[in-house]
Order: structure tokens, then C-alpha cells, then sequence
């Protein structure tokens, strides 16, 4: 098939080593050090071995990495060049590198020699005008939170950390738009925001760590997209610094600006390999006054449906999270971070949060619509919180499955848009379809955005379990017109899926932009396109 | 049995909030400032309710003084499982000064007219951090108690507390009627579950005056400054021991 020629290519006998215990990491095969993914660690309790052999062999798991492209590699004058620009910024020392060479999920990790830490906007120019005209590749590092591995080296790329570039630089109290730079964290903003009596349009898990640049740059989803949008929406403007070291301000802070192309659109959700974002320009929603949380107990999806259905219609304009975990979710939860089922136990949970100017009116509608749910028995039990505590305390409940799962061992991943009634038919589909083979099948997620987060665990890596999974699920996810990932990106991991959610020309197309604004391929290089067109 | 409960319930700003104080300098903002039942009072509520699940108890009666939204923190602790409510009504200045001294009255007065068998508090409230309360209260009453208990059961018509004290544990056996007040470790308190909480709409909620107690509610202490805590300097950094050593001997530490 035309989609993965390079692999009828590959090189001898690569080694791939997996464990769940990463504590202690160590590089193997310096020699074929040109293969990335490798990951071993003295509490190995199973691990598996793929071996990739030459033409005619098997081709390797598409979300795997390809071979290294011909750039540059890091010399002694390099170094002496960002040491002058960064003094005390250019990192070297491989401990200090560890963390910033491997991702979240400890599944992807490279070998990248040199982090730097900029401050400025005319640093990052400098760096990437440097980089291009040496060819050197260039991976942008926001928190690190990625969870299709984007975010990390694949092999030697430079690493280009936000992490110093956190400074706010404006925020109109009055029309609510917040200009920052790239690498300021996203729970530092809400805080900065909630001084003012206003907050972020988003919100994640990864909150304590993300930074709104990296943020941008996957365009994320999260928590609060059912109320104020998507990113696309509530970015104002973006200061990028592109591959060849231009600089383009497009930081226009104005609520509305016909006047040519957006070209802001281009770099959201980029993945940071058209241009580097320095900085951001938002808009804020006010702070809402009163805040309610209602956790509840549903026997059936077809249940938890209608309830949304009751929801939007109850609530409606207050309503500003519709978010949803199963029993699955609910065992791992209690049986890895001990936090109790505040309800009985039920086959869904469903976690709905309403923000309003009013807290009587709101309180209002949320007990005539729990009322309603309650009496017609589409809802079975549940839990009504007002206060911040009470309220942080059930949030945690969707919030922290992602590191419930991470202790299970082994964990596949997967971000899927469907139509809302299909939902639930993929987890069961699979559950059947895998059998015994994996250890846990749980299903959580936006609900309300259509979105399905499909997490697939077992206690070591399989490809055995792997090729179950995919494509079935790839396929599964194209025949309802679904979207393969819709919020976490492609990264490393998902590029050679990209086909099952857009069409050739439009991959194409996108292999031109790339062409045309990173023609070295510096930027982010075997991240979010194919390996056909990169 | 046929004891009666008396738990009472204060209403304070939610241990979340960021406190602010108020530009006269004579308290904290109280004004659209998130509020919810102190967290020693939900553990109070809790074990009243324990008790009455095994029977122990018949009747869990929730107290609190002060203006009309205290309302909705006996409604929490009507959710929670107790089976009426007491409102004392205290509002403006009187509420602003009203301490544990006051509250204690009131709460003896409530114990002798409702005839209760046991009283159960939160040890303190972290608004106030006074601690006095439950003491008082006993005192009033001539009373036993059993405070910062972790852990309580009832055997042959005594009280039996194991209290947390610096040393570590302290176990008593009281007579009934009693004062208890409760520490930390002794219970999780519930979620209030939806079921409970329509039920709990339909629970009674009394009102009452400090008057109709026979209690005068004026205080004898007056507040005279408020501050924040003094700001916590930030760090300074140094390149090397000598440099440490210096800037020590430079500030008198050494």
C-alpha cells in the first residue's frame, strides 16, 4: 500500500525493549543509536522484542519512529554558538536532559544532546536562524504533557524549551484579552486570571504543567471546550517565529480583524512544525460567580444520552462541562489513587458542571433539572457540590483517570471523535473483539464534544495486543466519519494514520505549506505528517 | 435507645478561599465570598449520623447561629442525615461578634429545652481556630466531655472517647449526657447523595431567638485591628559557601 513505502526500507536488526517501570532509564544499542524508542529499566518484569529485519520482512508499527533524516548534527561550534547566546541557558549535562528527552507516558524517548532555554522572542529568531542555516533539526518543548509523542526528540534534535518565557505582557480588564508569552503555565494563568475575576477559556488535566504555547500548537481541547469553544475560536493572535528565524507578528489583540488571510489558523494545532509560537494573545471569559458540580450514576448509555438531551435543555445556557467515565474507570480509581465512589456503584458516571452570574438562579435550574432525571429514573444516584473543595474533589474523579491508568502498566491510547449515539459502541466493540487479551478496556471522556478517550491496558507492551487493536480501531472510527485523534494531535505516534480521518490531496496539500514555510524540514521533523510526505 | 442529638453547624468561608482582609482593617471580606460548613462540623454530622444508622441514636437535631443563609448549612446537615433543624436567628452587628461564649449559652439552653442526651461539635472553627465552644458548653451545662475525640462508642450507657492529645492517644469513659467534639481522624464525612438531598427539602428548620433562650448575645470583646500576615521575603541566591557564609555573618546569624 502507497501509505508506508519507507518501511519495505529499513535498516538491520533494531532492538525495541520495552517496561512499565521507567524509574531508571538507560539508552541501549549506542550503536544503533540511529533508532529511537528505546527504553529499558532493572525492574523489567515482561518485555517483548521486535525486530525490524530488511526489505521482505513484516513493515514495523506505523507509530514508530523512521529512520534518522540527514540533518546536521551538533558540533563543538554549535555549542560555542548558544552558549554565547544563552549563557546559562544552553544545557548539556545529560541528567538534566533526561526529562526533557522522554515524554509524560515514559513510552517515547530520544537522544537529544542539547536543551535550549530562551527568553525572548529575538533569542528563539537567532536560534532557529542558526539552526536552518546548519541544518539542524529543532524539537519546540512546552510542558512536555503530549500524550502522542510530539513533544519530545525522536533522535538529536535541538530541544527548544518555553520554559523561561513566561512572562504575561498585557491583560485588558476590560474586553478580557490576556497577551502572554508561549512558555507561561497554564495553572499560573488561571491563577493570574482569577485575581482579576476572570479565567482561562480552557482547561485540562495537565494544567499544573502544560504552557499555553504548547497548548496552542496541538490546539487543545480539555474540560471547558462545551462552553467557550475551541482555541480557534479564543485565540485573538500569535507572535511565531518561523524556520528560517523571521519573525511573524500576527499578536493582533482585537475581538474581530477581517483584513486577509488568517494566518494565525495555519499554526494552531501545527504541532510545531510550521513556526515556533512565542506568544499568545486570548480572550477570557469573566469569572463565573457560581460554580456547581453534580456527579451522577447512570445504568445505561442510552441513559446517560438522554440525560444530556435533558441537560441541554434544563440548563442550557449554564451548563459548562458534560463530561462522562464508566465502571471501568471507577475500579482503577479506587484501586490506584484510593479515592472513594462518592455515589453507588453504577455502570457510568457522568460529571456536570454549571457556571453562572447568579448562584440562586443557578442552583435553581440545577435542582429542577436533578429533580427531573431523578424522577423519570434516567439518572439512578448522584451528588450535588457547591463548595471549592467538594467541587475539586469530584472533578478529580474524570480528571486523574489518565494517571489511574498509568499504573496499570502498558497503556494504548486512544483519542476518537464519533457521533455522540456511537460512543459507547466502540468500547464494547473492542472489549469483545480483544477478548482476553487485554487487561482493561475503559472508556471516558467529552461526552458532550462527541469525544471518546479508548484506553486499552495490559501489563507490559504487546504488539500481539497491538496489531488486535490497530487499524480495527482506525477503521472502526473511518466507517462512522470519525476523527482518529480529535484533540491529542498526531505527533510521533498517529502521522501515518493521518489518511483514515483526511484525504490524499489534502495531506498533500499540507506536505506543500510544510514545503513552503520549513523547506529544510527543521521544525518538529517526523511529527504530524506521514512519512510519505515528509 | 432513645437518645437525642444535638449537633451544631457553623457556617464559615469555604478553607479553599483566598482570605482577604477588609480595607478598614476590621475583619475579612465576607461579601460574595464562597461559604460552606466548617469541616469540623461536617465530621461532627457525620459520626451523629453513624450513630444513628446503628441505632444508638433516634434523633439528630442540627444547630446554627446566625442571619438566613446559615439556612442552607443545616439543609447540608438535613442531607447528610439529620432529621431537623434549628435556626438561631443572629444578624448584623451581633453575628459580627458572636463567639464561642454566646454560642455556648445558646447551645446549653437548646440541650436543656429539647432534652438531649449528647452534644457533638466540631473541635474548632477555622475561621476563628477558638477551640472553646464544646468546652464552654459543657461547662455550662455541668457536663462531661470528651474532646478532640478520633474515635467514640457507646458501652452500657457510658461514653467511651479516644482523644488525640500531644502525647499521642488518650482514652476516657464519660457518663451521659455529654459534650463531644470532633477531631480529624474521626470519620470521612459522606457525600450528601441526591435522594437525600429532595428528602432534605422537606425536613423542618425551626426558628429561634437568642431572646426566646433567655440569652443575651451582646459581646465583651471588641476586634481592634485585622491584618495579613506579614509578606514572606523572597529567597536570595548565591553563588558560593563563601558567598553563604558572608551574607550569614552579614545578617547576624552566625
Amino acid at each position: 500500500m502507497g501509505i508506508f513505502p519507507r518501511f519495505t526500507r529499513l535498516p538491520l536488526v533494531s532492538t525495541f525493549i520495552w517496561s512499565q517501570y521507567s524509574s531508571a532509564l538507560t539508552a541501549v544499542g549506542r550503536e544503533t543509536s540511529d533508532r529511537a524508542l528505546i527504553v529499558s529499566s532493572s525492574q523489567l518484569i515482561q518485555h517483548r522484542c521486535v525486530h525490524s529485519r530488511g526489505s521482505g520482512a513484516s513493515p514495523a508499527n506505523p507509530g514508530d519512529a523512521p529512520p534518522r533524516s540527514p540533518f546536521s548534527r551538533v558540533t563543538q561550534k554549535d555549542l560555542a554558538f548558544f552558549t554565547t547566546l544563552l549563557p546559562g541557558r544552553t544545557i548539556t549535562d545529560p541528567d538534566l536532559l533526561k526529562s526533557s528527552n522522554i515524554d509524560w507516558l515514559k513510552t517515547v524517548q530520544g537522544n537529544s544532546e542539547v536543551l535550549l532555554r530562551p527568553k525572548t522572542t529575538e533569542e528563539v529568531s537567532q536560534i532557529l536562524r542558526y539552526c536552518n542555516d546548519r541544518n539542524l533539526a529543532v524539537c519546540p518543548q512546552g510542558g512536555n504533557t503530549g500524550l502522542v509523542g510530539g513533544s519530545v526528540p525522536v533522535f538529536d534534535e535541538i530541544i527548544l524549551s518555553t520554559s523561561l518565557m513566561n512572562q504575561v505582557m498585557m491583560f485588558d480588564g476590560i474586553s478580557g484579552i490576556l497577551t502572554c508569552q508561549a512558555g507561561c503555565v497554564l495553572e499560573n494563568l488561571s491563577h493570574y486570571l482569577e485575581e482579576k475575576d476572570f479565567i482561562m477559556p480552557l482547561d485540562l488535566g495537565a494544567k499544573g504543567s502544560c504552557h499555553i504555547g504548547g497548548n496552542v500548537s496541538t490546539n487543545a481541547g480539555g474540560l471547558r471546550l462545551l462552553r467557550y469553544g475551541s482555541l480557534r475560536g479564543t485565540v485573538l493572535g500569535l507572535e511565531v517565529v518561523l524556520a528560517d528565524g523571521r519573525v511573524l507578528n500576527c499578536l493582533a489583540a482585537l475581538r474581530k480583524d477581517n483584513t486577509g488571510y488568517d494566518l494565525k489558523q495555519l499554526f494552531i494545532g501545527s504541532e510545531g512544525t510550521l513556526g515556533v509560537i512565542t506568544a499568545v494573545s486570548i480572550l477570557c471569559p469573566r469569572k463565573p460567580k457560581a460554580v456547581n458540580v453534580a456527579f451522577l450514576g447512570c445504568s445505561s448509555f442510552q441513559q446517560l444520552l438522554e440525560t444530556f438531551q435533558c441537560c441541554r435543555g434544563m440548563l442550557g445556557e449554564i451548563l459548562s462541562a458534560f463530561e462522562f467515565l464508566d465502571a471501568s474507570c471507577m475500579k482503577l480509581l479506587e484501586k490506584h489513587l484510593k479515592l472513594t465512589n462518592p455515589i453507588t456503584e453504577s455502570p457510568f458516571y457522568i460529571v456536570i458542571e454549571t457556571a453562572g452570574s447568579n448562584a440562586t438562579h443557578d442552583e435553581e435550574k440545577l435542582h429542577n433539572f436533578l429533580e427531573e432525571v431523578m424522577a423519570s429514573s434516567l439518572v439512578t444516584d448522584g451528588t450535588v457540590a457547591t463548595e471549592a473543595t467538594k467541587i475539586k474533589a469530584l472533578w478529580s474523579l474524570r480528571e486523574r483517570v489518565t494517571e489511574a491508568l498509568t499504573h496499570e502498566g502498558y497503556t494504548y491510547k486512544y483519542d476518537i471523535s464519533l457521533p455522540v449515539e456511537k460512543i459507547y459502541d466502540l468500547v464494547q466493540d473492542m472489549r469483545g473483539h480483544l477478548g482476553d487479551m487485554a487487561k482493561n478496556v475503559v472508556g471516558y471522556g467529552h461526552v458532550g464534544d462527541g469525544n471518546l478517550h479508548l484506553n486499552i491496558t495490559s501489563p507490559s507492551k504487546d504488539p500481539a495486543l497491538l496489531a488486535a487493536i490497530e487499524p480495527y480501531v482506525y477503521e472502526w472510527t473511518s466507517k462512522w466519519k470519525g476523527s482518529i485523534s480529535a484533540e491529542h494531535g498526531l505527533g510521533l505516534k498517529k502521522r501515518n494514520y493521518i489518511y483514515y480521518s483526511k484525504s490524499s490531496e489534502t495531506v498533500a496539500l499540507m506536505g506543500s505549506i510544510k514545503g513552503m514555510l520549513d523547506p529544510k524540514g527543521i521544525l518538529n521533523p517526523y511529527k504530524l505528517l506521514p512519512d510519505n510526505i515528509q | 435507645m432513645s437518645a437525642r442529638v444535638l449537633v451544631g453547624v457553623k457556617r464559615v468561608i469555604d478553607y479553599a478561599v483566598k482570605i482577604r482582609v477588609k480595607p478598614d482593617h476590621t475583619g475579612v471580606v465576607t461579601d460574595g465570598v464562597k461559604h460552606s460548613m466548617n469541616p469540623f462540623c461536617e465530621i461532627a454530622v457525620e459520626e451523629a449520623v453513624r450513630l444513628k444508622e446503628k441505632k444508638l441514636v433516634k434523633e439528630i437535631v442540627a444547630v446554627s447561629c446566625g442571619p438566613q443563609q446559615v439556612q442552607e448549612t443545616i439543609r447540608t446537615a438535613l442531607a447528610m442525615g439529620a432529621d431537623r433543624g434549628i435556626h438561631v436567628e443572629v444578624s448584623g452587628k451581633d453575628y459580627e461578634t458572636l463567639g464561642p461564649l454566646q454560642v455556648s449559652k445558646i447551645m446549653a439552653a437548646l440541650a436543656k429545652k429539647e432534652e438531649a442526651d449528647l452534644i457533638i461539635l466540631g473541635k474548632q472553627a477555622i475561621d476563628d481556630d477558638c477551640n472553646q465552644t464544646g468546652q464552654m458548653t459543657a461547662a455550662l451545662l455541668d457536663w462531661p466531655q470528651g474532646t478532640f475525640a478520633s474515635e467514640l462508642t457507646l458501652e452500657g450507657g457510658k461514653l467511651k472517647v479516644v482523644r488525640e492529645v500531644d502525647g499521642g492517644l488518650e482514652t476516657i469513659m464519660i457518663n451521659m449526657p455529654a459534650v463531644v467534639t470532633a477531631d480529624l481522624r474521626l470519620n470521612t464525612p459522606r457525600y450528601a447523595t441526591l435522594p437525600n438531598i429532595m428528602k432534605a427539602k422537606k425536613k423542618k428548620i425551626a426558628n429561634v431567638k437568642p431572646a426566646d433562650l433567655g440569652v443575651d448575645v451582646t459581646s465583651r470583646l471588641e476586634v481592634l485591628n485585622v491584618d495579613e500576615p506579614a509578606q514572606r521575603l523572597a529567597g536570595v541566591k548565591v553563588e558560593t559557601v563563601e558567598d553563604l557564609v558572608g551574607k550569614l555573618k552579614e545578617s547576624g546569624r552566625i
